[in-house]
């Protein structure tokens, strides 16, 4: 038996053959040619080219979201590009040779061109004039890259896979990727566990090449590779890969179906997301809305203040995509763990109780209201409500709205349209925000109670801090006592409230959500099918609020 | 002959993205010539590559012209487009 560790990064237990993506490096020469001929060749290669990009951005559009159709749109673009096509042919004419070499000559100079340039950005361009030079390359030459040439599907293994090259592979064909490097955060991992199949990264030099066609057994969740099993880890890779399927299939059954206890009680199952790509995985999940979209991405992406277009277009996106159902977002909460280089802050002993979040905006009325106006413009397109995070005091959330209702002013001015009645509710993150919480309840249309900080502030426990191991305990009764009192002032002023902390998705907590009364719980995509087969089991009536006593 | 003046506000500059539309739209007029110039250098906007590679940052001033029958609807499309955009 041979057991090779590596990382899991997307979960699943199965078996299957290895297959060895292979890329295909042909050497290229300079060869006297018809140079008519060879502009045939190259006018050919032109055309293929350009049905290539054009399917790989239908398909993408579909996979991936639309920013990256366009990097293959702008490919295609390239491809009949007058200077790079100049390059082609007045090479071919002057050297009378082959249109590989001229291909490849003027690939290099324009990619050289780019990595010239002082600009990070347009300096990773370089490696689009590459992909581009390639594909023409391997068309004249007639290579089919990313093939898998096997019947049956397989598992894919590689050192890692660049995006271009996972989105060119059959997808039918994969059941699982395993790769020499890459990360977590890799596109080969992101990638699986969009298609909810497994992965392993990082899984070294031990995962040989000379292992191409034997059959393998991995695990996504432990990271293990097995080849030739004994008799037990056989056994026990068999039983852990049956339970799977039954869940897999139990899960398949909840889509579509209510989020409903046994006695009626309705809970909304919403989604976290934390960019606009992760819109494709809320609706592969059949999650009802988004209970949390973190607006920091635009701010930690960026190199300066993001402008109100680009924030309006990832909005309005996101609104669109969810067509008519719910859409939270949550305005900036950078400071404490988030650090943003441009905004300046201060290092602060303390930052978990320092500058941050709404204070930033309140502090900040421009950067603030360049992000209000964003989001009141995209509210025209879907059912858009903002969240205001950290809230403290009630004078906080008054001027919250009073800048809300200065930004409809302008934009009623401008005759940009908005949806006036847009939903503003806040996050519950602090003990004073339990404390004030029937004030508070009174001027907003829900709360949304954020645990991880919750606990933090509750406890004087820095989620930071990994030292603090048994002493963090989400679970502690302070904590949930505190969501109930929440809930009961929620409910008193007639609203609703939600958790959209890490500590939704817990399982083991639901009765005890049941029982306090949450109406939302808020995931990350992939545990909105678990929770509703387990909603779906629960009795709200019986469930008890055992785990409040200390 | 019309033109415009513009100061780039994207963070990102003229990207690939913003780069490959404005050539798309200035392949809509092929009876009108239309440049872009950013400092000493000038490039024709069907120029894809060429005008990513002048490298427009945010807060450079570019000028835009256009020189052909249509140049009026041409201007009028690109000025919406770098406001809107740019």
């Amino acid at each position: 038996m041979i057991v090779i560790q590596g990382k899991g990064v997307s979960k699943g237990v199965l078996k299957g053959n290895l297959y060895f993506y292979q890329r295909t490096e042909k050497k290229i020469e300079k060869l006297s040619a018809d140079v008519e001929a060879e502009k045939a060749r190259l006018a050919e290669a032109q055309q293929k080219a350009i049905a290539q990009l054009e399917v790989l951005a239908e398909n993408c559009r579909e996979e991936a979201g639309d920013e990256t159709a366009i990097l293959f749109e702008t490919h295609a673009m390239f491809v009949e590009d007058e200077d790079y096509v100049d390059a082609i042919t007045s090479t071919m004419e002057e050297e009378q040779c082959n249109a590989e070499y001229a291909v490849m000559m003027a690939g290099e100079q324009f990619a050289a061109m780019f990595a010239a340039m002082d600009d990070a950005y347009m300096q990773a361009r370089a490696a689009d004039i590459k992909d581009v030079t390639q594909r023409l390359l391997n068309n004249l030459m007639g290579i089919v890259e990313g093939g898998i040439d096997s019947e049956e599907p397989v598992i894919l293994a590689a050192d890692d896979l660049a995006p271009s090259e996972t989105l060119q592979l059959d997808k039918s064909k994969i059941l699982g990727f395993v790769t020499q490097g890459g990360s977590g955060n890799s596109h080969t991992a992101i990638l699986a566990r969009t298609m909810g199949i497994p992965a392993i990264c990082g899984l070294g030099d031990a995962l040989k090449p000379e292992y191409h066609g034997r059959l393998a057994y991995i695990d996504g969740e432990t990271g293990k590779l097995v080849l030739d099993p004994d008799a037990m880890t056989l056994a026990a890779m068999r039983e852990k890969y049956e339970k799977q399927q039954k869940l897999k299939e139990l899960y398949q059954q909840m889509k579509g179906q209510e989020d409903v206890t046994l006695d009626g009680r309705k809970i909304k199952l919403y989604c976290n997301i934390g960019s606009p790509e992760d819109v494709a995985s809320v609706i592969a999940n059949d999650g009802q809305g988004i209970g949390l979209f973190r607006s920091e991405f635009l701010y930690l992406a960026s190199e300066d203040y993001p402008t109100e277009e680009a924030q309006f277009e990832a909005y309005k996106s996101v609104a669109l995509a969810m067509n008519g159902k719910r859409v939270i977002i949550r305005t900036l909460d950078i400071g404490a763990d988030k650090q943003v280089g441009y905004f300046n802050l201060n290092k602060e002993e303390n930052p978990a109780m320092g500058l941050r979040a709404v204070r930033i905006c309140l502090n900040r009325p421009e950067v603030f209201r360049t992000q209000l106006r964003a989001l009141y413009r995209a509210s025209a397109y879907g059912k858009v409500a903002i969240m205001f995070p950290m809230i403290a005091s009630v004078w906080e959330v008054k001027e919250c709205r009073r800048a809300c209702q200065s930004v409809m002013k302008e934009l009623k001015e401008e005759g940009i349209p908005y949806n006036p009645d847009t939903e503003i509710g806040i996050m519950i993150e602090t003990p004073s925000s339990v404390f004030m919480a029937e004030e508070l309840a009174q001027l907003v249309d829900f709360f949304s109670v954020g645990t991880n900080d919750l606990t933090q502030y509750t406890l004087a426990c820095d989620r930071q801090c990994n030292d603090l191991g048994k002493f963090f305990d989400p679970h502690h009764p302070a904590v949930l006592r505190a969501l109930k009192m929440a809930t009961d002032a929620a409910h008193k002023a007639g609203i609703w409230i939600g958790i959209c902390g890490e500590l939704g998705a817990d399982i083991s907590l639901l009765p005890t959500f049941l029982a306090i009364g949450v109406d939302e719980l808020s995931v990350t995509p992939s545990a909105v099918l678990p929770l509703r087969a387990e909603i779906r089991k629960s009795i709200a009536q019986t469930c008890t609020l055992d785990m409040l006593n200390g | 002959m019309k033109t415009f003046n513009f100061t780039v506000k994207d963070p990102m500059g003229i990207h690939a993205r913003p780069a490959g539309l404005l050539a798309k739209m200035a392949k809509t007029y092929p009876d009108t010539a239309i440049t872009l110039t950013k400092g000493e250098k000038t490039v024709k906007m069907t120029q894809l590559m060429m005008l990513m590679g002048l490298g427009v940052k945010t807060g450079d001033e570019v000028t835009v012209s256009a020189n052909g029958a249509s140049e009026d609807a041409a201007i009028a499309a690109l000025e919406k487009f770098f406001q809107e955009n740019l």
